[in-house]
């Protein structure tokens, strides 16, 4: 893949990719050879930050590394690199149970043209990937092929949306790990504990893990 | 284990260290003392290592007893700093007795004072800092009147009687800040990049450890649309729809959607911290 390395300071590239598949794909190849100096590796829509401490490895010895992780990578993003590091791409999915009763449920799917039952099937079907986090500590950014649909965020955010709150936005599925405000559409609930500051890692959902959702318990005022 | 005990926090007092850098991939940002350089100094002063946790507190009104017989190092702004009702010096390390009170009056120049205590401020840590974040909602709660502070045992390093850095107040009138291009500085036309540097600016009075504002001309774009959210570096300054350049702090949210034009080089970033509601800023290029 090509990608373009912009500035970012004395201890920071951003390198910007053509597509969030490239991204997952280089920072798959990225995060599976960390060199030592390497501070933070923080991917996003288009972008992944390489921060460094540059005493420890200079940003040109970064950049060329990167360059070199890239041209390793394919354009479309599919990537297997040979690493002994076990990475969550490579980890099984993790699966978590959901209630598809979000107050926003009926009325997404009405936005999409479709009936609830098939946004909820489709939402089950698909297999998910952690694209990134971000709006929150362990809040995921979700993506999936298999998801066509593009959702528009609320006119006005809520001022409080309850922990556990599955939830859409443009083409993502997110999941809010603490109750927090927010203008995503409310599609249902998980019990699953999404953050903990006291795990290791304290995030649930980690940059580049494979997710899927089953439901769990029954709909309340679905119109399917 | 000894400890302060605070009878007033004033504005806001928060417990800060370095921060927690690495984390920024699972959400979570570096955050730590404004003025980094300024929370370094007093730990030295003090005997701590530069990291160890002080207080961070916001233009004064902050009063705290020692349980124990305590050395504390004031920096970052300057204002009157009273010991049982006798002014102290800053930017040395000071004896409070047990049971005399510590009070830092308003600041005089600059916005945040950074109080090291010998052996730290032993909050627990969260993430392996103990930093509040306040955006995050991440670390020790911010302080707050009648709480217990308690402080950790003494290091091995002495009190330290002079540091190798002569400590500076910070600056009153216009205060020039150095800038290194940002990713997106290509976004922006060739008459914004040069009225960056050219305008006189304004810190704005909404300014926190998100981000501080700045009041001047519109800066133009040359790409219109939205930028995806990308990850942002400390001192990285974004610009709004309307045109105004904020520069991000240390709790900025990981990633933002705003372009990046420029970025405040290291060695002025502890500055941005001290900018008080109105002062005016200037940019140069870092060299």
């Amino acid at each position: 893949m090509t990608v373009r390395l912009l500035p970012s300071g004395p201890d920071a590239i951003l390198v910007e990719c053509g597509s969030q598949a490239e991204v997952l794909a280089l920072h798959e190849a990225l995060a599976a050879e960390p060199p030592a100096g390497l501070v933070e590796l923080v991917p996003a829509a288009r972008t992944v930050l390489v921060s460094v401490d540059h005493r420890v490895l200079p940003l040109e010895t970064a950049a060329s590394w990167v360059r070199r992780a890239a041209q390793r990578s394919p354009a479309d993003g599919a990537v297997a690199p040979s690493s002994a590091t076990v990475l969550p791409e490579r980890a099984a999915p993790v699966v978590l149970d959901v209630s598809y009763d979000g107050e926003d449920l009926d009325d997404t799917a009405r936005l999409l043209g479709i009936g609830t039952a098939e946004l909820v099937a489709r939402h089950l079907a698909a297999e998910w990937r952690v694209a990134f986090i971000g709006f929150a500590p362990g809040f995921a950014y979700l993506v999936s092929d298999d998801w066509p649909y593009r959702v528009p965020r609320l006119d006005a955010p809520r001022t409080r949306v309850p922990a556990g709150s599955l939830a859409l936005a443009d083409g993502y599925t997110g999941a809010y790990p603490r109750e927090s405000p927010g203008g995503w559409r409310l599609i249902g609930r998980t019990e699953a504990v999404l953050w903990d500051e006291l795990a290791e890692p304290p995030a649930r959902l980690v940059p580049g893990a494979r997710v899927r959702f089953r439901e769990s318990g029954s709909r309340i005022g679905a119109d399917s | 284990m000894t400890a302060l005990r605070i009878v007033a926090p004033g504005a806001s007092c928060l417990v800060e260290d370095l921060g927690r850098p690495g984390l920024a991939r699972l959400g979570v940002g570096r955050s730590g003392a404004a003025d980094r350089g300024a929370l370094a100094l007093a730990n030295r002063l003090v005997g701590n290592a530069e990291g160890a946790a002080g207080l961070e507190v916001l233009l004064g009104g902050f009063r705290a007893v020692a349980e124990a017989d305590a050395w504390i190092a004031v920096t970052g702004a300057r204002g009157p700093i009273l010991v049982d009702g006798v002014e102290a010096p800053p930017a040395v390390a000071v004896r409070v007795p047990a049971g005399a009170e510590l009070e830092l009056r308003p600041a005089e120049h600059g916005l945040r004072y950074l109080v090291g205590v010998r052996g730290g401020i032993a909050a627990p840590e969260v993430l392996g800092s103990r930093s509040r974040d306040t955006l995050a909602g991440l670390g020790p709660v911010p302080v707050a009147a009648g709480d217990r502070l308690p402080i950790g045992p003494e290091p091995e390093a002495p009190v330290a009687l002079l540091d190798r850095e002569a400590a500076f107040a910070p600056v009153d009138g216009p205060v020039v800040l150095e800038l290194v291009p940002g990713p997106r500085a290509d976004w922006f036309t060739d008459a914004a990049r040069a009225l960056l540097f050219d305008a006189e600016w304004r810190t704005s009075a909404a300014a926190d450890r998100v981000g501080t504002r700045l009041e001047g001309p519109a800066l133009d774009r040359l790409v219109a649309g939205e930028l995806a959210s990308e990850a942002t570096v400390p001192g990285s300054m974004q610009v709004s729809t309307s045109g105004q350049p904020t520069i991000l702090g240390p709790d900025r949210p990981v990633t933002g959607g705003y372009p990046v034009i420029a970025i405040v080089a290291p060695a002025s970033l502890d500055r941005v911290a001290q900018l008080r509601p109105g002062q005016p800023v200037r940019f140069r290029h870092a060299r």
